[in-house]
């Protein structure tokens, strides 16, 4: 174990290096494309960020939901949750290439800091099982609380958090021992969660109790509580789910399920300063590589919205697959 | 396993009003160490009445022997996989008998133990006499999650009395909303032969009367002919009336109720007891992530979930929420917490549930469902309330004629 933290720190570094010019290469020699998986098409969308259209469907494992990519793009992790399976896809020939052992009915799964370990939350058997993306073996699997859903790991690697939905609890993970260290209780059915990007805080959605709970990583204590309001909304339909937050952690945005809205958070003040009306039953949300467009997957309307992300408005919505529930950004 | 001993768990208020927000965030910040370094093993007392099946003219599927006690089963199971983290475990004792006055015995005796929640799935009057030994020795909180008796949510409602199965009138109203959204508003009604229809009959004119069906006759059954080999006769002069949109049939056994489709004089759609059938919870929901909740009780009790099984998990549920969120196991905590306004339960139906102060109904949306299918789910969209759009179901505080005698609030 403690040689896969060595290579985590190595690759972190090289990474931070290697990256933005990577970003300046690639963008000018194509443009980015988001992947959509459709938990009821059993296929994911390939949306063309340029021309913000459809240009691929592509079949994968049955009720395709978490989707996210190795950090060179060149492997797209999947989620298929009635497979019992994360695939792996090539992304240049959009084929899947191996099926990991991901335990039970995987839903959601974060990558570690160091692109080798998956975090996956098995909905039907209340654990985390971390798979190491290389050997293609279960390295460990967590008990943790009934309905494990939402699943993040902290920029320096060192916390994994999950959420647990009938249990209504944060699971703090160490990884370095891969055990449970604590648990937080929050409101009713949390959902997503998702670190700052300076890894000071870690944001939590509760869909039924209608908030999202920011916590102080270094004390786990809760920091602050939203709730939501919008004119003409009944507050039993705002249903917080995905959360996205911009790279210099100025905005949190935050998909109001039902309620068909994102609301738009000022990270500084602390404040929800717009809604911004959607399609129907937002889910889940991710920025553009220079963060110019924000993407939202919208299950019952199956399409997804496109958020300019400067003057906080919706430009266009795209028709994909049916029940949108993921979304993956290759620059 | 983790040791509960260790957890330190920091409590969410869910909806703290905004005045006491200082108050709330001392306790936000405060951790809490809970089951004060031991776990505590709270024993739930599951008591069933077993009654004798009422004689039918159709070919009923039998009611499984542990209807009920197996959703019980699963809320233990759910309970206890966060046990770990809480510290706070529980365990079932069933009592299943036909005869209640061994089921009281066994109640009291069960209680002189020291423990004080029940799960009950009993007919009204053992269910009064219960509550009625339990006034004396004032030592128990009871879930009623199999009887839907309207009298007990608005004319005998008790203190320590929760009722987790929705009533009459909740299932009535969902279905007249529906049915009234959709325009059709002429009813017939037929009722069969048992009390329980005569009960369930009333709750569709309360409900007429509330959202505006109107009743173009009401039909008793009478005959006693065997309706497999003749429904296709009696049916349709049963139902012989002018102009109506939908047959609304009362028949709780389900003794003539399934011939009614297709049989009917004109060509109208049936609901009420059969046909569109309002009910607290169906195999077929899988939406608000139901379909792990359904999956779960598939391995569990090898059969679907039924609205007594939903009723009885959401009490075991309710339970444990309220023991985690009030950190407390003594029952007076654990009343007052579930019948605050910060208890707020999540239970795959879309929207959080929640108990009626005034009469201990918990307040949930009333899936309309047709045998293989969901249909619809009230409160239906347009029907409105000052205070929660589920309490458009049900009895609204004006109409309970009963008092719940709460404790003085502790704090």
């Amino acid at each position: 174990m403690q040689s896969l933290v060595n290579i985590s720190r190595n690759l972190l570094l090289a990474s931070s290096i290697a990256l933005p010019y990577t970003l300046f290469c690639t963008s000018a020699t194509q443009a980015e494309v988001a992947y959509i998986s459709n938990e009821k098409d059993n296929t994911l969308s390939v949306i063309d960020l340029d021309t913000l259209s459809v240009v691929n469907t592509i079949e994968v494992g049955l009720r395709p939901r978490g989707i996210t990519f190795s950090h060179d793009y060149k492997k797209l992790y999947i989620c298929a949750s009635d497979s019992d399976a994360v695939q792996i896809m090539d992304v240049a020939s959009g084929r899947i290439i191996a099926n990991l052992p991901s335990g039970e009915d995987p839903e959601q799964f974060a990558l570690h800091p160091n692109d080798r370990l998956l975090y996956i939350a098995n909905e039907d058997a209340a654990v985390v099982t971390v798979v190491d993306t290389e050997s293609r073996s279960v390295i460990s699997q967590i008990d943790v609380g009934v309905e494990p859903e939402g699943m993040a790991v902290s920029p320096d690697g060192r916390w994994v958090v999950n959420t647990s939905e009938t249990s209504n609890m944060l699971h703090w993970i160490d990884s370095d021992s891969q055990s449970l260290v604590d648990s937080t209780l929050i409101d009713q059915r949390p959902r997503h969660v998702e670190f700052s990007h300076k890894g000071d805080t870690v944001w939590a959605s509760s869909e039924i109790g209608g908030t999202v709970a920011v916590f102080n990583v270094a004390e786990r204590s809760l920091q602050h509580l939203f709730r939501f309001q919008i004119p003409g909304v009944h507050r039993d339909r705002i249903q917080p789910v995905g959360i996205q937050l911009t790279g210099d952690d100025r905005y949190a945005f935050v998909a109001l399920g039902p309620s068909n809205h994102v609301a738009v958070i000022d990270v500084a003040k602390m404040e929800v300063i717009k809604y911004l009306l959607v399609g129907q039953r937002v889910w889940h949300l991710a920025l553009n590589s220079d963060e110019s467009r924000l993407l939202t997957t919208n299950g019952v309307s199956g399409d997804v919205s496109v958020i300019d992300v400067d003057k906080l408005r919706v430009i266009k919505s795209i028709r994909v697959g049916r029940y949108p529930w993921g979304v993956a950004i290759k620059p | 396993m983790a040791c509960p001993a260790d957890a330190t768990i920091t409590m969410i208020m869910s909806r703290s009003p905004t005045p006491l927000l200082p108050i709330v965030w001392l306790l936000l910040s405060w951790p809490l160490s809970l089951a004060a370094g031991e776990p505590v093993t709270i024993d739930v007392l599951y008591l069933q009445q077993q009654l004798p099946a009422k004689p039918v003219l159709s070919n009923l599927r039998p009611k499984p022997a542990d209807s009920g006690l197996a959703g019980a089963r699963q809320g233990l199971a759910d309970n206890n996989t966060s046990s770990r983290f809480t510290g706070w475990f529980y365990q079932l004792t069933p009592i299943t008998s036909s005869d209640p006055d061994e089921l009281l015995a066994a109640s009291e005796q069960w209680l002189a133990a020291g423990n004080q929640y029940i799960v009950a799935d009993l007919p009204t009057a053992t269910l009064k006499a219960l509550m009625q030994r339990l006034t004396k020795a004032n030592q128990a909180l009871v879930f009623n999650a199999g009887n839907s008796d309207d009298s007990l949510r608005r004319d005998d409602c008790r203190a320590y009395l929760l009722h987790t199965a929705p009533s009459r009138a909740m299932l009535a109203d969902g279905l007249a909303q529906f049915l009234i959204s959709k325009r059709w508003n002429q009813w017939l009604l037929v009722v069969g032969l048992q009390p329980e229809d005569q009960l369930f009959a009333a709750a569709l004119e309360r409900s007429a009367q509330r959202f505006g069906g109107k009743w173009v006759d009401r039909r008793q059954w009478q005959t006693q002919s065997d309706l497999r080999r003749s429904a296709q006769k009696e049916i349709p002069r049963l139902t012989q009336a002018r102009d109506y949109d939908v047959i609304l049939v009362a028949d709780e056994p389900g003794d003539i109720g399934e011939y009614l489709p297709y049989n009917s004089w004109l060509p109208r759609p049936v609901a009420g007891t059969q046909g569109l059938t309002p009910t607290a919870w169906h195999w077929s929901i899988e939406q608000w992530g139901a379909a792990q909740l359904q999956s779960r009780f598939q391995q569990l009790a090898g059969r679907d979930m039924n609205a007594t099984d939903y009723s009885a998990w959401l009490a075991m549920r309710a339970l444990q929420e309220a023991v985690v969120r009030s950190h407390s196991q003594a029952r007076e905590a654990v009343y007052h917490y579930l019948l605050s306004e910060q208890f707020n339960l999540s239970a795959f139906k879309g929207q959080g549930l929640s108990f009626r102060p005034w009469n201990g109904q918990l307040r949930q949306p009333i899936p309309l469902v047709q045998p293989n299918a969901v249909v619809s789910q009230s409160p239906q969209e347009g029907y409105l309330h000052p205070v929660s759009t589920l309490d458009t179901l049900g009895f609204d505080k004006s109409e309970v004629h009963c008092h719940m005698n709460q404790p003085v609030a502790a704090g």
